[in-house]
């Protein structure tokens, strides 16, 4: 394949950095305008992972740190494809999750919340997508739980995802909700998205279809990372 | 109406939050489920090139350090070749180098460090030539979407003075922002500061 440049990102449909909402931001928000740069190879390279790199329980977050037992809380598969805005899928990239446990309660040293850590639970698997851009995990749907923004904040359900693509320009952190969270149009950090459909776009739906019968419940949440153009036309990336 | 352009919408960017960790360096989060955690090591020490070590703070507005960051780092080994496929001189890459690797703030001093070896200038566009250089994306707590930048080598003088990317900052005394300080034998600093006079050069790659 030629090299090829990756589409601008339209940053409309993402948080802008300052959102005083999320009182955070405020002092971690870079205030001048973002450089802007014509990619090179330096920007459309990217790390490349490969089976050897993981353990076979790591997409298991019921399995992959149980000491005596399952974890308490709702059995969830999730599950989903990582395609890119030419909806094509995106093969053999690394996804990685990390969560709260079913009390909203995080494995995290930094962690003080009342809710109680679960001995079976840890929070974080990782997989590789498949050659349909496919990836599936085993876990237990998270706890909602309170944080100081105001007083009385609280984050909804929720469960974070990392994700590469295929080159350092497509590397993408998220959050993803659960349909039907009452917490979700209340939170501070869904609030600093500005755009109504891009937050519903971060919201997995039961997907009854894909649960197993008497073991667990499914979501699915697809995952679109950014599109590169077609190297029909030359391109020019190394000529200009 | 004309016909509807079907692309689809590239997924929305939330915060990493502050228990990053948890999923991308458990160890640091105080447990340990996996074999192997990713992105420890850059370049392996058979990898040939100059060894050296890189260390830093990212400053928030008020001047304090940022001690829940997760950095990112992509380079080319020391020829200047991407360990990835779409780099046309791939198949010359240095065997074993990485190239990325993941560095976490100290939970006190907000102090993070990384050990690699210096990239090879690499092929920039239209023929020219981009001076040696680190990319870097970073998240945390109160960072609503990745923050990408570069980190070059204040040695290259006439590499700098001819880089694409630095000569493109609009003003001169900016482009000091995305170059490192040596402060010692292979040793080098780069603070990162998010906010303020000294606000780094942030690259909308």
């Amino acid at each position: 394949m030629k090299p090829a440049e990756y589409y601008q990102r339209n940053r409309d449909i993402h948080p802008p950095a300052h959102a005083p909402g999320y009182k955070t931001s405020v002092p971690r928000s870079p205030r001048l305008a973002l450089l802007t740069l014509q990619q090179t190879v330096s920007e459309i390279t990217g790390p490349t992972f490969g089976h050897a790199d993981l353990g076979s329980l790591d997409n298991d977050l019921t399995l992959n740190f149980a000491n005596d037992g399952m974890p308490v809380g709702e059995r969830i598969i999730l599950h989903g494809r990582v395609l890119d805005e030419n909806a094509r899928p995106v093969p053999q990239t690394l996804v990685e999750i990390w969560q709260a446990n079913a009390s909203g309660r995080y494995r995290h040293k930094k962690d003080v919340y009342l809710g109680a850590l679960d001995p079976n639970f840890g929070g974080c698997g990782r997989t590789l997508t498949d050659a349909d851009g496919y990836y599936c995990f085993r876990t237990i749907k998270p706890g909602p739980y309170p944080w100081l923004n105001y007083v009385n904040s609280w984050r909804p359900r929720h469960i974070h995802v990392s994700v590469f693509g295929a080159s350092f320009s497509q590397r993408l952190i998220t959050q993803l909700y659960f349909e039907g969270d009452p917490l979700i149009p209340l939170c501070p950090i869904v609030q600093t998205i500005p755009d109504a459909d891009a937050v519903q776009r971060l919201i997995a739906p039961m997907d009854l279809n894909a649960s197993v019968p008497m073991d667990c419940l499914a979501y699915k949440f697809n995952i679109v990372l950014r599109g590169r153009r077609s190297t029909l036309f030359e391109n020019r990336l190394e000529g200009n | 109406m004309p016909q509807k352009l079907d692309y689809l919408i590239e997924t929305t960017s939330q915060t990493a939050g502050p228990y990053v960790h948890i999923g991308l360096a458990p160890g640091a989060a105080g447990f340990h489920t996996f074999e192997q955690e990713l992105g420890q090591v850059i370049a392996p020490p058979d990898v040939p090139g100059e060894r050296i070590r890189v260390e830093g703070l990212v400053l928030d507005g008020t001047g304090a350090p940022v001690k829940d960051v997760l950095l990112e780092v992509w380079q080319a080994d020391a020829q200047g070749i991407y360990p990835h496929p779409e780099d046309p001189r791939f198949a010359k890459v240095a065997a074993g180098f990485r190239g990325w690797g993941r560095v976490i703030s100290d939970f006190e001093t907000g102090l993070w460090a990384f050990d690699t070896i210096k990239p090879g200038a690499v092929p920039g566009r239209a023929g020219r030539v981009q001076a040696p250089h680190i990319s870097l994306w970073l998240v945390s707590r109160g960072i609503n979407i990745g923050l990408n930048t570069r980190m070059y080598f204040p040695e290259d003088g006439a590499a700098l003075a001819a880089d694409p990317v630095l000569n493109s900052v609009e003003q001169p005394q900016r482009r000091a922002t995305m170059i490192a300080t040596r402060s010692g034998p292979g040793l080098y600093r780069f603070d990162i500061h998010l906010q303020g006079a000294a606000e780094t050069v942030f690259i909308d790659i």
